[in-house]
C-alpha cells in the first residue's frame, strides 16, 4: 500500500502508437523535475522509462508506465499485454534485437533497450510470458549506497 | 553559442521550431540510433542525424537537446514538423553529409567532447 509520502501515477501506452511514443517518459520526467529530484536521477529515470515505453510501442498491444516516487527511490513498473520475450538472457545482450527491418531503419532495434534500462537502474527485474506480456521493474535509488 | 548564430553562419534551412533558435548549444552528437542518442547525448547538444520521422522529436524533448540537424538535404516528415512545432524543437536541414556538417560545427567551436 502506498504511504503518504509516496507519489504514484500511471500512464497508458498504446502498442504501435509511434505518434505519441515517448510522451509517458516525458511526463514522468516533468513530475520528477517538479518534485526537485536530482539531475542525475532524472537522467537515469528518463533513459530507462523511454526504452521501456518504446518496447511497449514496438512489441506490445498495450501497456502502462507506472511511476512511484518515495524519498528513497523512484520505482518504474512497465507492464504490457503483448508477445512477451522468449529468451530474456538473449534480450539482455547488447546488440540482440527482434525488431523488424522497418523499425531498424527508423533507428530502433539497436539491441540497446533492455541493457540501457539495466545500466541506469539500481535494481532491475524482467518477467515475461510468451504470448501474454512483459513486466519490467526498475528501481533507482535517490542516493547510491556506498 | 545560440543556435541562431550557427544558423546564420552555416548553410541551414529551418523546417520547424523557429522559436527555438534562441536555444543554447553546448555540444554536438551524431547518431541515427535512437537508443544511442537517448543513452549518450547531453542536454543542449545539437543532434545530427538522417532520421526524419516524428520520434526524433520525442528524443530531443526528453533529452532537452538544443535542436536537430538533418543531413544530406533530407526533408522531415509532415508529422515530424508538426510535432516539432508543438514541442518547440528546432529542426534544420543541411545539404551536407554528416562528416561535413560536423567539421563545420567543430570549426565554430561546437565540440563533441564528453
Amino acid at each position: 500500500m502506498p504511504d503518504n509520502n509516496v507519489f504514484e501515477q500511471s500512464f497508458p501506452v498504446k502498442g504501435g502508437d509511434f505518434a505519441n511514443a515517448g510522451e509517458a517518459s516525458c511526463q514522468v520526467k516533468e513530475i520528477l523535475k517538479e518534485i526537485g529530484v536530482g539531475a542525475d536521477i532524472i537522467r537515469r529515470v528518463a533513459i530507462a522509462a523511454y526504452e521501456a515505453e518504446m518496447n511497449v510501442v514496438m512489441y506490445a498491444r498495450e501497456g502502462e508506465v507506472r511511476v512511484s516516487i518515495s524519498p528513497e527511490m523512484v520505482n518504474l513498473i512497465i507492464e504490457d499485454e503483448g508477445q512477451g520475450i522468449e529468451n530474456i538472457d538473449l534480450a539482455m545482450q547488447e546488440g540482440y534485437s527482434t525488431a523488424t527491418e522497418e523499425m531498424r531503419e527508423m533507428g530502433f532495434g539497436a539491441g540497446m533497450g533492455l541493457p540501457n534500462m539495466k545500466k541506469n537502474s539500481d535494481e532491475f527485474k524482467v518477467t515475461s510470458e510468451v504470448g501474454k506480456g512483459t513486466k519490467i521493474d526498475i528501481r533507482i535509488r535517490m542516493e547510491k549506497e556506498t | 553559442m545560440q543556435l541562431k548564430e550557427i544558423f546564420e553562419k552555416l548553410d541551414l534551412e529551418v523546417k520547424a521550431g523557429q522559436d527555438g533558435l534562441d536555444h543554447f548549444v553546448t555540444g554536438g552528437y551524431v547518431s541515427d540510433l535512437l537508443s544511442d542518442v537517448i543513452a549518450n547525448s547531453r542536454k543542449c547538444d545539437l543532434w545530427i542525424t538522417l532520421q526524419i520521422h516524428q520520434n526524433i522529436v520525442a528524443v530531443a524533448t526528453l533529452k532537452e537537446l538544443a535542436g536537430i540537424i538533418l543531413i544530406n538535404g533530407k526533408e522531415p516528415a509532415d508529422a515530424t514538423i508538426s510535432k516539432a512545432e508543438a514541442e518547440g524543437v528546432p529542426i534544420l536541414v543541411s545539404p551536407l553529409t554528416a562528416y561535413e556538417i560536423v567539421s563545420q560545427l567543430h570549426d565554430l567551436g561546437i565540440s563533441g567532447k564528453r
